[in-house]
């Protein structure tokens, strides 16, 4: 049986996002894939895997290595990602005993991705982790310092005039269901949140990437952050490493167009 | 919102970020539900070091909850040790009722309406259907 070593590994299944109405939340698109594709790799799966490492630490259930990595997906969407990583984890990580939270600032989203990585968690229940809370927030700005050991960000990465204005968000965001026809305003409104990231589409993003170094555990952090060619991804990154010191680095892209990448995801960390 | 939630937690306002009494958010006219998850008894063990103790327990008296050890478990009492035997498999060991409690706090234990009080700026965040709302009107953010 000399060939088994060259066994291929079946693809882990997509999450169900059936049950969400996608009239004001984001449906899952080929972004949201590209991270599934990016955390199922064997490049993920093993530097993952030796950054969060039990093997080596058995016998000292006490050491900072044995503690439970926590996730945090910012601006949560459908919920198809974290799902993904959380149902997942014993396959992805190697470990089943990690805790997962997500945030968006759309409460429609909120109350469909909870439900989203519910199902998928308690459909794999063999390599699935706990899921936390999802709660309705701006970016991380509620999650205590340095708690957050894996963020996972599919921003709103699209060029537009000025980032969505929220003076009325408060009234759109409350969780009501109305007819069709009064809801087209809140609906396009809580849309555009999930897409319009206002100057090179980087507004929303560039504040979460400020929020990082805070945010972040400060060895074992490590952030997954999409980038679109638009946003001018080689000065992100050296703006992530010279402002804050990280390594930042594509490791998965898609859609060549005239030799540029049409969207990447950046792993961003500390060695 | 589960009680291990808070854990994590802290006022969303960037000046309450470097204050103590920010944190833990103090849960008010909390109503409380039982909703039932998978026990993974290794997760109960690897949270527990990442668990601040005394902020749990004082959230916990202030719902009403009265079964919390007053010290952090230590990993020896999660576990029955009586039937240990050698080469016994990590997953194989039997959890106590502690670690069942725990679970049954920290996971199934879930706050479906009420407010989240920060005791430094004293801001409340709702929460409905057991959902945190904690977006800040624009000029406290
Ligand atoms: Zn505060």
């Amino acid at each position: 049986m000399a060939g088994a070593s060259h066994q291929v590994s079946q693809p882990l299944p997509t999450p169900s996002t059936s049950h969400i109405s996608f009239d004001n939340v984001y449906e899952p698109a080929e972004d949201s894939y590209l991270f599934l594709d990016a955390l199922s790799s064997s490049t993920e799966k093993d530097f993952l895997r030796s950054r969060f490492s039990v093997s080596s630490h058995r016998e000292s259930t006490s050491t900072a290595a044995s503690n439970s990595p926590t996730v945090l997906e910012v601006g949560i969407g459908s919920g198809v990602v974290l799902a993904f990583l959380t149902a997942h984890s014993g396959e992805i990580l190697g470990r089943t005993d990690i805790l997962s939270f997500g945030t968006d600032i759309n409460t429609f989203a909120c109350h469909g991705a909870i439900k989203t990585v519910d199902v998928a968690s308690r459909a794999f229940p063999t390599t699935s982790g706990c899921l936390g809370d999802v709660v309705n927030a701006d970016l991380s700005s509620t999650f205590r310092d340095g708690c957050i050991d894996i963020l996972i960000f599919n921003p709103p990465y699209v060029p537009t005039e000025a980032a969505p204005d929220l003076s009325e968000h408060d009234v759109y965001n409350e969780y009501i269901k109305k007819p069709a026809m009064e809801s087209f305003e809140r609906d396009s409104h809580l849309l555009s949140l999930s897409y319009a990231g206002g100057l090179d589409g980087m507004e929303v993003t560039t504040r979460l990437v400020d929020d990082l170094p805070r945010i972040l555990h400060p060895t074992r952090g490590v952030a997954y952050i999409l980038l679109c060619a638009q946003n001018k991804p080689l000065q992100v990154k050296d703006q992530i490493k010279l402002q804050h010191g990280f390594n930042a680095e594509t490791i998965r892209s898609s859609g060549q167009q005239a030799g540029w990448e049409k969207l990447q995801i950046l792993r961003v960390w500390k060695d | 919102m589960k009680i291990l939630t808070l854990n994590f937690l802290t006022c969303a306002r960037k000046t309450c970020k470097s204050s103590p009494a920010a944190f833990p958010l103090h849960p008010r006219d909390a109503e409380l539900e039982i909703v039932e998850t998978e026990f993974n008894a290794l997760f109960i063990q690897n949270i527990l070091p990442r668990v601040e103790w005394d902020a749990l327990k004082g959230l916990c008296t202030e719902l009403g909850l009265t079964n919390v050890p007053p010290e952090a478990p230590e990993p020896k009492e999660l576990f029955d040790t009586s039937i240990k035997s050698a080469g016994i498999d990590e997953k194989e060991k039997e959890p106590t009722q502690l670690t069942r409690d725990l679970h049954n706090l920290l996971l199934e234990t879930t706050i479906q309406s009420g407010k989240l009080v920060c005791g430094n700026c004293g801001h409340e965040y709702a929460i409905k259907e057991g959902i945190a709302n904690f977006l800040l009107p624009s000029h406290m953010v």
